[in-house]
């Protein structure tokens, strides 16, 4: 169907481009779309992605603008006219918010590793055709997707395992997920099975056919689970109001709770005259919990269309 | 051949009997089943086993994980039938039957409140909020141009990506009382929105924050569904005279038909589950009358209140109806021969 094959008779060949919408153009293009459905259409959608902008431009501006701007116009600024990172600098002089931040970080960090390493190596081991087991371990991870043993269970669980006001409390409950080693064991099953032959012909073992066919080979899968689940875990927020106790465990999540959804005051550490306004000091710590998923973000989208339908078809 | 090949055929031919790739036969595989030394069936077990220990090692971690979090708490359920005192396990915690479900079958008015509470949001979020994304996508579906196209979804996808807290806290930025909007209407005499910490508009509020978040994230799916329709269909009726309407309406929608159904079903089988981490943020300013809805009621009720076994009674019923909610969805989706979420089996 490209440009170089068109031939006027051909029925499959689209000329004027390849993709859908200029195919769709072709077969319609006799009758122009009505200007009042276009204009109607075009002003939805603007209303819709102005939705999603505005917001987090008026909580981004709002946390650069300097005191004086902050409080002439009412607490909120659309455009800083001197932006300063002031409000940074006070939350991250080594307050809750620094702390917190680091323990975010190394949840999601540890976190997003470890589960896409077993996640992985599950999913390896239940690709191998006619292993020892595998069938029921296959059928022992699919049947979690059909229940969820309630909070209760699961609090007391990590109650009784001692876990409770621990970082593992945060991290160890959610490292599988049986749609992650269905996905990533389809991934494997892919793999070409002259390929692992000639490397256990050569003498490699599994864990050396993992290492350096299957995960090479899967690069792209294994990369959109780390990047999923490390924006599970950064975005985690009731298993640690559940199981974390002392405020300077908190991750970031709940900081973000206290002080800018029940709005208690932030304590920066200033010894300085200059303190930023309240709300400077709410929207950098809300402008910090939100600029590592907006980092990731356009390496998920390239993907993660795919892998959503691949889940839903797969259920 | 000896070895036994499941899934995908006898692919990747493995040496039968040995601990370590190098002891095997060079080309191991079917040629060589003559050296087996005895039949398959009496050393299967134990050599199989023994060949596979390394494998069986890799899964050992990710078995465990999911023993330990998934079927122990499954377990733990028992507890619904004890009464639980935080001194002692489980396991020591006496025995009392169905007490603990008395809350349910007496109806307890906190626990009827929290019900139907969650029938009515549940009911209003099927209603208002499953079509915005079909709606959606069907829109963005007759956007003539690729790039256009591609820019608006990369927009509205991004709040699916937020955490609850940073929802919550964007909308109280925008629309609180002290808010961006609010301000601003002040100060040129337009109606202000008072939507946060209403106990009537709770609902409402609730429900255009999961519409802000996921209604762009919706879309994904039913976009995949139209991506596949084939081009020569939409040709067909263009030929026949017809013009965009009738092909949204003979074309397009008949494409997505099954996948409406099919996130229906599983809508209705998660009936019992509304957004709980979304609530149980924003349920202090409005109240627990306005607000509780079953999950948030087993936290505080249990888990603040200490009622373990009640709550956990609680949990229990409501998962088991869930499920039966799914597999009865999924069998009214067979009747009117519709694929569902399970194969007919």
């Amino acid at each position: 169907m490209t440009q170089a094959t068109q031939r006027p008779n051909a029925r499959t060949s689209k000329p004027g481009g390849s993709d859908r919408a200029s195919q769709m153009r072709l077969i319609n293009g006799a009758k122009p779309p009505n200007p009042v459905v276009r204009g109607l259409k075009g002003v939805i959608l603007l209303i819709a992605c102005a939705m999603v902008v505005v917001p987090f431009w008026s909580v981004i501006a709002t946390s650069l603008a300097d005191p004086a701007q902050v409080l002439a116009e009412g607490g909120y600024v659309m455009w800083p006219k001197e932006p300063t990172l002031a409000a940074y600098e006070a939350i991250f002089r080594g307050g809750v918010v620094t702390r917190a931040t680091l323990v975010s970080i190394f949840v999601t960090l540890v976190g997003s590793g470890l589960s896409v390493t077993v996640v992985a190596l599950l999913a390896y081991s239940l690709s191998r055709p006619g292993s020892f087991g595998s069938s029921k371990i296959l059928l022992l991870v699919l049947f979690t997707m059909l229940f969820n043993a309630g909070m209760i269970p699961n609090y007391l669980l990590i109650k009784e395992l001692g876990l409770i006001d621990s970082y593992w409390a945060l991290i160890l409950p959610t490292l599988t997920n049986a749609f992650q080693i269905i996905l990533m064991r389809g991934f494997f099953l892919e793999v070409p099975g002259e390929i692992i032959d000639a490397a256990r012909i050569d003498g490699a073992g599994e864990l050396r056919i993992l290492t350096t066919i299957m995960v090479p080979l899967s690069k792209a899968v294994i990369a959109v689970i780390a990047l999923f689940n490390a924006v599970t875990y950064w975005n985690a927020f009731f298993n640690a109001v559940l199981y974390i106790n002392s405020t300077e465990k908190w991750p970031l999540q709940l900081v973000l709770r206290t002080y800018v959804v029940d709005g208690t005051a932030v304590q920066a550490d200033v010894s300085g005259e200059m303190v930023p306004p309240q709300l400077s000091l709410q929207m950098a710590i809300l402008v910090v919990s939100l600029v590592p998923i907006c980092l990731v973000y356009p390496f998920l989208q390239k993907h993660f269309a795919q892998g959503v339908v691949i889940g839903a078809v797969k259920g | 051949m000896a070895v036994t090949t499941g899934g995908r055929g006898a692919r990747s031919p493995r040496p039968e009997v040995s601990g370590s790739p190098d002891d095997a036969p060079p080309s191991g595989g079917a040629t060589k089943t003559s050296r087996s030394p005895a039949p398959n069936r009496k050393t299967t077990w134990w050599a199989r086993l023994k060949r596979d220990k390394f494998l069986l090692l890799l899964a050992v971690p990710g078995v465990f994980l999911v023993l330990l979090f998934q079927y122990v708490p499954l377990i733990g359920n028992i507890i619904a039938f004890k009464d639980y005192q935080p001194y002692l396990s489980i396991w020591e915690s006496p025995w009392v039957g169905l007490e603990n479900f008395d809350i349910i079958f007496t109806g307890d008015p906190a626990f009827i409140n929290a019900l139907i509470n969650t029938l009515v949001i549940s009911f209003v979020q099927i209603v208002l909020v499953f079509p915005i994304p079909i709606a959606l996508a069907l829109l963005l579906n007759s956007l003539l141009s690729e790039k256009i196209k591609r820019t608006v979804q990369s927009i509205l996808y991004l709040p699916h990506f937020m955490s609850w807290v940073i929802v919550v806290a964007t909308f109280q930025h925008m629309l609180g009382d002290a808010g961006l909007y609010n301000t601003w209407a002040r100060e040129h005499n337009i109606f202000e929105i008072n939507l946060i910490g209403e106990p009537e508009l709770f609902i409402t509020l609730i429900t255009s924050q999961v519409i802000w978040k996921d209604a762009g994230w919706g879309t994904i799916i039913f976009l995949a569904a139209i991506s596949r329709v084939s081009i020569e269909l939409y040709e067909a009726v263009a030929i026949d005279g017809g013009g965009r309407m009738r092909q949204l309406w003979h074309v397009t929608l008949p494409a997505i038909r099954g996948v409406i159904i099919l996130l229906l079903i599983l809508k209705l089988g998660d009936v019992l589950t509304v957004g709980f981490e979304q609530i149980y943020l924003q349920q202090a300013p409005v109240g627990r009358e306005a607000s509780e809805v079953l999950d948030t009621y087993v936290y505080n009720y249990g888990v603040i209140g200490g009622n373990w076994g009640a709550s956990a009674a609680v949990g229990l019923v409501k998962g088991l109806v869930g499920t039966l909610l799914v597999l009865g969805a999924n069998k009214i989706a067979h009747l009117f021969g519709e694929r569902g979420v399970y194969s007919k089996w």
